[in-house]
């Protein structure tokens, strides 16, 4: 097999980050080879299961309402990380944030009316109209029509870094490996979410029983390579985005509709039928993204949401029909609970409530005294037939341990220095960003603002 | 090209895929077909023909559906509301066995259109006298020197008036399975704004995905085109009879007649807008296309298109010996038009004008007009 190349830039990945670089570099007249992983009909990692991204606005623009302040973002940021951020890095990218969607739309990317959406997001995140494959399509074709070369079904497995420096990349394309000559790298392949062996390098066995969420084809191979050769780690193995989601789910690539909104209207207890954590703390937006390490902390990182007919109609309806039953015994054995258990957990939990005004579209103060934990918000009795229940596991969506990068996203090595021709954008990357916790739409923001800034840094650098 | 023969019957296999939807919505603010799927938790086999009736085929949601092949739920929206509209067609069908000719509905209009054609031209022959059929003819009553006007009323009056019978009782039948709610006229005016300016066939905003996943308003040009043009043909057959009967003006009418002008304008804009539907038609991406109903789209699309061509060509040469024969083909091709529209593609403008009055509705009645 011949090499391939020499190319301005070599991008490792197909989703938005990559395609973000990819264009970027393209329009100031670079040579670009994308190198997505997965065939043409699996193409963009994570982004082909996204469906809008954060930014910080001063004013309501033609996709979103209100106002939300770089202040404010940066708050909501620090509060979900508890801090663990790069502060310098994170402003910069919520700053940055108020530009994607023009940019994207320019692109031909179309988004929703900012009061189209069935969420509650209209003031912080701007839906892309059709969601991310919709998103990647338009960017592929924009990208396509600038010149842009893609591959799929191709894998970067290795990389010839000397001092710092890029040279060329050892892939799997389409069943052969080959090298590729390029004069700078982005970065952009993802997490290392679907690779069980790591994950269970850091989680234990715990991680045998996580599904994920999105592309089987986050396997961590480029970010391996990375930090095998000297790039400097950031983040903890173990901190991801990971949701509660049905156990019915296909164990990968279910995307959106295997999540279950259940929880605040409901109690969730573990395998031993007991309650372990505040289901009513705050709304379902703000806490969706607590429950899938929760889960993973139960035994056999299993849990089930429990609830009655009056609950059933408050929120989306799920693609898995609710395990149903007339009595709360009759639900125990359904689910494979111990029903004497599971009795007891509801008759305490139902004991418990406080009468209140009962209102979902506020934190109603309906909640439970004397339980440990208390349910504090939509807390009511568990008393009308049917009943029914939700199996949940661990959803991975990404990984956070990744390389560390600079505001332009260039890729610092471990003794401190910049490299030379390296810039990563996206997942790869988010753990300079998200030390712990998520906020919903951040991934692309992240994946924008930095592949951008990749693409406008290796373009430069591959001119000189 | 993508299987799509299931064990499955068509209301499952779109009720599978209107769950999934439901659980998803990424495509909510494409069209219609999604806040009606969102407005259910469970699906009947009426909420479904209903859906299915609201889909204007722009296969937005195809090219954005994180489910479609080759992910192995193998959503395919586009294809199975296809099938599911033609059933449903099938279904509200009068008289009731007729439903069947959807089935194979390319060779039924083939077949009608071959069997109407060879009726006129050996009537013709037998009946005209061929000095009369070569012949010259001009100023008022000069069609009827040829093909007696009462002939003609008879042969258009007979299939017309039966092509409107089974349709309005077919859409009733259809309408009455669609929901319960009485149609307001705020409803009515809405539906009629939106078939009007085919606003869902814009993809949401910026176009559909005609041929690919790029967007393009071609599709929607072309049916505003074939869809005004008809009507403006229609129009101006009405004028016509309105001349003939309250005035008493015998046809053929002078070039700047409404007949005329109507009827010229309307006639370049359906073959225009028929061509370039049949053009999409032939270089669009298959995958989202439903198998088995490339005859039934493009035989309409060929009887419009040639009712327009022949239409045009009397008009233009109807002072040349070559008149009486450009009538009888053209009386021919309408003919089979009429005999086969209440069993064939047309019926879909009523289906969905139908579905968008009952959409409105009930949005309206839930207060989220």
């Amino acid at each position: 097999m011949t090499d391939l190349g020499p190319f301005d830039v070599l991008v490792a990945g197909g989703g938005n980050a990559a395609l973000c670089a990819a264009i970027e570099a393209a329009e100031k007249g670079r040579s670009v080879l994308v190198c997505e992983a997965a065939p043409k009909g699996f193409r963009g990692g994570n982004s082909r299961h996204v469906r809008n991204h954060r930014a910080a606005h001063d004013a309501p623009t033609d996709v979103l309402t209100g106002a939300y302040t770089v202040d404010e973002y940066m708050d909501d940021l620090m509060r979900v990380t508890g801090g663990k951020t790069n502060e310098a890095l994170a402003r910069m990218c919520i700053s940055e944030s108020a530009h994607i969607a023009r940019w994207m739309a320019d692109r031909g990317v179309r988004f929703q009316n900012a009061l189209g959406g069935t969420l509650s997001l209209g003031r912080t995140n701007p839906f892309f109209l059709g969601g991310g494959k919709a998103l990647l399509n338009a960017l592929y074709h924009h990208a396509q029509k600038k010149g842009v070369k893609v591959l799929y079904d191709t894998e970067i497995l290795s990389l010839d870094i000397e001092d710092g420096f890029f040279t060329a990349a050892r892939v799997r394309s389409q069943g052969f490996e080959r090298t590729v000559r390029a004069r700078t790298l982005v970065a952009a392949s993802g997490g290392f979410q679907a690779n069980l062996a790591w994950l269970e390098d850091a989680w234990g066995p715990a991680a045998r029983n996580f599904t994920v969420r999105g592309t089987q084809f986050a396997k961590g191979t480029l970010l391996r390579a990375l930090l095998d050769q000297g790039a400097e780690r950031v983040a903890e193995a173990d901190q991801c985005h990971a949701i509660a989601l049905d156990a019915r789910a296909p164990k990968a690539d279910a995307g959106i509709v295997s999540r279950i909104d259940s929880v605040p209207f409901s109690i969730m207890v573990n395998k031993k039928a007991e309650r372990f954590y505040d289901e009513g703390e705050d709304f379902w937006p703000k806490r969706y993204a607590i429950w899938g390490r929760l889960i993973a902390a139960q035994e056999d990182q299993i849990a089930w949401s429990i609830l009655d007919a009056k609950a059933l109609p408050l929120f989306m309806p799920s693609l898995w029909p609710p395990i149903e039953a007339q009595t709360i015994e009759g639900l125990a054995s359904a689910t494979g609970l111990d029903p004497a258990r599971l009795t007891r957990t509801v008759a305490d939990y139902n004991a418990a409530c406080q009468p209140g005004p009962f209102d979902t579209t506020a934190h109603d103060g309906c909640r439970t005294v004397g339980l440990s934990p208390d349910k504090t918000n939509w807390a009511r009795p568990i008393d009308e037939p049917p009943f029914y229940a939700f199996p949940m596991v661990p959803g991975i969506t990404f990984t956070y341990m990744g390389v560390t990068v600079d505001e332009g996203a260039r890729v610092q090595m471990n003794d401190g220095r910049p490299t030379a021709n390296i810039w990563a954008a996206g997942e790869i990357m988010a753990g300079n960003i998200l030390g712990q916790g998520y906020l919903a739409g951040i991934g692309i923001t992240i994946g924008s603002v930095f592949g951008r800034r990749a693409g406008i840094g290796a373009a430069t650098h591959a001119r000189n | 090209m993508l299987d799509l023969t299931t064990p499955l019957s068509t209301f499952d296999d779109a009720r599978r895929a209107s769950e999934i939807c439901n659980a998803c919505r990424y495509c909510e603010s494409y069209c219609p077909v999604f806040p009606e799927m969102f407005s259910h938790r469970s699906f009947s086999d009426a909420d479904l023909g209903h859906i299915a009736n609201l889909c204007h085929n722009c296969k937005g949601c195809w090219h954005a559906c994180q489910y479609a092949p080759p992910h192995e739920f193998g959503l395919n929206l586009p294809a199975t509301l296809s099938r599911l509209r033609v059933e449903s067609y099938a279904e509200h069908a009068w008289p009731k066995g007729a439903g069947r000719l959807f089935e194979r509905n390319g060779a039924f209009v083939s077949l009608v259109t071959v069997v109407v054609f060879a009726l006129v031209m050996i009537g013709s022959m037998l009946l005209v006298d061929s000095a009369t059929m070569t012949g010259v003819h001009t100023g008022p009553g000069a069609f009827y020197a040829v093909i007696p006007h009462n002939t003609m009323v008879l042969l258009g009056g007979l299939s017309f008036g039966w092509a409107i019978l089974a349709m309005v009782i077919g859409v009733i039948r259809y309408w009455r399975t669609s929901g319960t709610a009485r149609p307001t006229l705020a409803a009515v005016r809405a539906a009629l704004g939106d078939a009007a300016t085919t606003r869902h066939l814009s993809g949401g905003g910026g176009g559909c995905n005609d041929l690919d996943e790029t967007y393009s308003q071609g599709r929607r040009h072309a049916h505003s085109a074939t869809m005004w043009g008809f009507l403006l043909c229609f129009a101006s057959t009405s004028i016509g009879t309105l001349m003939h009967y309250a005035l008493g003006w015998d046809a053929p009418y002078s070039w700047y007649s409404a007949p005329v002008v109507l009827g010229t304008v309307g006639g370049f804009g359906l073959m225009a807008g028929t061509a370039g539907l049949f053009a999409i038609k032939v270089r669009t991406d298959r995958a989202p296309e439903a198998q088995g109903l490339w005859g039934m789209d493009t035989g309409f699309l060929g009887l419009l298109f040639f009712t327009a061509a022949t239409g045009l060509a009397l008009l233009f040469w109807r002072h040349t010996s070559g008149m009486g024969w450009l009538l009888a083909v053209h009386l021919a091709v309408v003919l089979a038009l009429f005999v086969t529209l209440p069993y064939g593609k047309f019926v879909h403008g009523l289906y969905r004008l139908a579905a968008l009055v009952r959409y409105h509705t009930d949005r309206m009645a839930n207060g989220k007009g």
